[in-house]
């Protein structure tokens, strides 16, 4: 069983910007754990020199012109914000 | 017999001879809808009101030459439709009432005049192989609503198979249109990666995630993807490869085929019914001259802990956006932006997304990239490489599209890695990039349909297309249709 400890999850969901109960981190820590002893089985395989595939495709820098578009307004970007202000998204505070 | 058992040639010609209108294809669609939707909960958004009066405007049209002139269609909901709900069956987007843009696929049929029934429900953002993760009513398997359609295009595979529209879109990252479509006796495909651009698909795992459609016969399907298939420069990743005609590949003659069948995807807790069903499949094979070898893709049983590592790594990044600035809901319980962004997410978000989430967020967290994420993009190498040996001497691969027909609603919910587990014949694709198509091919013993798996090379849907035509013609599965809501 991979060892994942409360304190890992919690530390996790903070960089996920989750909030979680205590109901979950035990929750999570349990399935994160098992999911996480499954996945180990790759190690069974010998993975030295193999390049890692990112992508099937053989893309590689695909460019464009940079030149300007009609594209939306700034009220229609507005028009879904759960809220706005004088032209701009509104949050809470960022600062204390 | 609903209009919808005719394929979109023949409705061409009834509309074509007058036999028939837009305004009546639009009305059997609401129709079947008002008498089944109760059971099947395929659909989250109607869009009837606009859809009656396109029919009327196509209907009185001079010009009839579009490719797909007034064929009702259902889009699944992480497509994104202008000025039509799309919420990805989440609750984060329960409000996201107008979205601005059309997907780049909805415009292409709109270019083609089809008239759009409604939005699709799925699992939520994409996340599961049942439906149950939808957070509105999960859809129902239309051969026995105690059963799951599968997941996560259920409401696509549902909405076809019931009757509801005559075609539909999905998305499939490990299985998501051919499981569904395998569960509910449909044909989905889902194309090459790069083949349809994603550009407007809610983006749950950017290297696995293709557009693809659900329908009732193969020549629809191929149909279809002329419509949608092609470059587009809104999605760098779209190849810039040229979209052969792919209904001229039905050409009812599989002569000199060479089929390989992967031992792995016919042991790996695959049942008796399914597996007889597909041996079923390859005696039919035989019958039209094609020849079939056993042969292996070793390192398909590493695909499942694969694919969780890499999709729910991608997800965890795409998933970030979700951040109730801009769109969706907002938490309002918050007092300052992080708090915002943490309560918003954990209220929007459903169990398994944030599961994912929480799993791809570790996988790619410091100290742990080399031994989970990058571990997994090596294994992707291999069991990519299985396929292109594979490639090199046989035309398809051919196999089950799911160890087992739909199981019953809440019979895997609580099990994360045992839900999983049931992709494990499809995912290998998804990682591979390559085409697969999932065909009725027999009913279990419950009269559930069963999904025959036809997978080519690389932008070679031709062929998938020509071997799943042919078996269609030289059987009689894709004809059977659901009993449901008394009617047919």
């Amino acid at each position: 069983m991979a060892d994942i400890s409360k304190d890992q999850v919690k530390h996790v969901a903070h960089l996920a910007r989750l909030a979680v109960t205590d109901e979950e981190v035990d929750k999570f820590t349990e399935q994160l754990s098992s999911i996480i002893t499954y996945a180990e089985q790759l190690n069974e395989l010998d993975t030295d020199g193999v390049e890692p595939t990112t992508h099937v495709l053989d893309l590689k820098n695909v460019l464009r012109k940079d030149e300007p578009k009609d594209w939306i307004t700034q009220e229609e970007a507005l028009k879904n914000a759960p809220d706005k202000k004088d032209g701009h998204y509104r949050v809470p505070s960022i600062l204390e | 017999m609903s209009l919808f058992d005719y394929t979109i040639k023949e409705l061409e010609q009834k509309l074509h001879n007058k036999e028939i209108t837009i305004e009546e294809l639009v009305d059997t669609s609401y129709k079947r809808i008002n008498e089944v939707d109760s059971e099947v909960h395929a659909f989250l958004t109607l869009n009837e009101e606009a859809a009656r009066k396109q029919a009327k405007e196509l209907d009185e049209a001079e010009d009839k030459s579009a490719a797909l002139f007034g064929m009702p269609s259902g889009i699944k909901d992480n497509i994104v439709t202008k000025a039509l709900r799309t919420t990805c069956a989440s609750q984060f987007l329960d409000n996201f009432d107008d979205p601005l843009y059309n997907a780049t696929v909805v415009e292409k049929l709109n270019n083609e005049k089809t008239i759009t029934i409604g939005k699709l429900n799925m699992d939520e953002f994409a996340m599961g192989s049942s439906n149950e993760n939808s957070s509105y009513n999960p859809t129902r398997n239309p051969w026995n609503t105690d059963y799951v359609p599968g997941g996560s295009s259920g409401g696509s595979a549902a909405s076809v198979a019931a009757g509801e529209v005559l075609f539909s879109l999905g998305s499939d990252t490990g299985g998501s249109i051919r499981q569904p479509a395998a569960f509910c006796g449909v044909v989905g495909l889902k194309p090459t990666y790069g083949r349809v651009s994603r550009f407007g698909l809610v983006a749950f795992a950017s290297s696995l995630d293709q557009i693809g459609p659900i329908t009732r016969t193969v020549e629809d399907s191929a149909r279809v993807l002329e419509v949608i298939a092609g470059h587009d420069p809104m999605d760098s990743t779209s190849a810039n490869v040229e979209v052969p005609a792919y209904t001229e590949a039905l050409t009812n003659d599989v002569k000199g085929l060479k089929i390989a069948v992967p031992e792995e995807y016919l042991s790996e807790g695959v049942t008796p019914e399914v597996r007889d069903s597909v041996m079923e499949a390859l005696k039919v094979y035989e019958s039209l001259g094609a020849t079939w070898e056993k042969v292996s893709l070793p390192h398909s049983k590493y695909a499942v802990a694969t694919y969780y590592l890499i999709s729910s790594s991608e997800a965890s990044a795409n998933l970030a956006r979700f951040d109730g600035v801009r769109y969706g809901v907002r938490s309002e319980n918050a007092d300052n932006m992080i708090d915002m962004f943490k309560k918003s997410r954990s209220e929007g978000f459903g169990d398994e997304v944030k599961r994912r989430i929480m799993l791809g967020t570790f996988a790619l967290s410091s100290g742990y990239y080399d031994a989970y994420y990058k571990k997994a993009q090596k294994v992707r190498t291999l069991i990519k490489n299985d396929f292109d040996k594979i490639f090199e001497d046989y035309d398809v691969v051919i196999g089950p599209t799911t160890p087992t027909p739909a199981f019953k609603v809440g019979e895997k919910v609580d099990d994360p890695l045992t839900m999983y587990a049931n992709d494990i014949l499809t995912i290998p694709v998804n990682l591979a990039g390559v085409p697969g198509i999932s065909v009725p091919c027999g009913f279990s013993e419950q009269g559930l349909p069963i999904g025959l798996q036809i997978i080519g090379k690389h932008f070679d849907e031709s062929t998938v297309f020509r071997a799943a035509h042919a078996f269609e013609k030289a059987t009689d599965h894709h004809t059977k249709r659901p009993q449901l809501g008394g009617a047919k």
